[in-house]
């Protein structure tokens, strides 16, 4: 675990293991997806949500990778402010924003189920509320590094709030079992196995596994253009000497 | 047999789609275009740093 964390510590290792991993996550990503899809596509109507149990493939694991995102904001965010490590600083930077749009993509599509199926396009259930919250983490961790000139007092700022808002993830995680929500239970991490039909469990996880690529894949980009500003601003800081 | 006729859901499910692949290519293309902005600038300054700054000899 230490060699391998050592191993993504240094920027030159990890910028020629991210030249060839990126995309062939992005190609994993585009490959899982045309198999949702189309299995997506072909599996029969809900018996209770009809076609709109479509748009699950979609919105779970959006919600998921919002969730998942900010679990590795926060962990590289305690490797930053622990260790100082400038690279995980670039990841926790990095993954803000890609975690952002998947956390929105889990409210919008969960609002565009949500009118058809509950008649509303919003409660204030202790699901979506705490979605929201994580959401709103999200934008004040970007806005709080954007608002401070000194970048490594914005970095340690915005470390911190990004292990304050971890009290968060469980909140989410559990707010259907710990109080009454409208928003359905745990389906398919539910206790003695998942709940959810093989002909809508098989393109869920398609697309919760393309999701997870299309992450990986947008992360190593990010984290290199990242890399490459450092390394934009340390030489225009040689020049100006 | 693929069934790409939502009925009266179709509003919902095509704009819950559209949405989630109109924000996923923005994401994707703003993170190439925002990794390969810093790449060409750093390595334009990188290498106008070398031609400045002294060799062992002393000189640009």
């Amino acid at each position: 675990m230490t060699q391998a964390l050592a191993f993504l510590y240094n920027p030159h290792r990890f910028m020629a293991f991210s030249a060839w991993a990126a995309p062939l996550f992005g190609a994993l990503a585009l490959a899982l997806a045309a198999a949702g899809l189309w299995l997506g596509f072909t599996a029969p109507e809900d018996y209770q949500q009809g076609d709109t149990v479509r748009i699950m493939f979609i919105h779970v694991p959006a919600a998921w990778l919002g969730l998942f995102v900010y679990v590795c904001l926060g962990g590289a965010s305690f490797l930053s402010l622990v260790f100082r490590q400038a690279l995980a600083d670039a990841a926790a930077r990095a993954a803000a924003p890609i975690g952002a749009v998947f956390t929105a993509l889990a409210l919008a599509t969960g609002s565009l189920w949500g009118k058809p199926m509950w008649g509303a396009w919003w409660v204030w259930d202790a699901r979506l509320t705490s979605v929201l919250v994580l959401f709103l983490f999200y934008l004040a961790y970007m806005a709080l590094r954007a608002s401070i000139d000194d970048e490594a007092k914005g970095a340690r700022a915005a470390a911190i709030l990004a292990l304050v808002g971890l009290i968060n993830v469980p909140v989410v995680h559990w707010s259907v079992e710990w109080w009454n929500t409208l928003h359905q239970g745990r389906t398919v991490f539910a206790a003695g196995g998942s709940r959810a039909a093989t002909v809508f469990l098989v393109p869920l996880l398609l697309m919760s596994l393309s999701y997870m690529s299309a992450f990986g894949a947008l992360w190593l980009v990010r984290i290199r253009g990242e890399v490459w500003r450092r390394r934009a601003a340390a030489a225009e800081a040689r020049l100006a000497r | 047999m693929l069934d790409l006729d939502p009925g009266p859901y179709g509003f919902y499910i095509w704009m819950s789609y559209g949405l989630s692949a109109a924000a996923l290519a923005w994401l994707a293309i703003s993170s190439l275009a925002f990794a390969r902005r810093w790449r060409r600038r750093a390595e334009t300054l990188e290498a106008r740093a070398r031609e400045v700054e002294p060799g062992p000899d002393g000189q640009p």
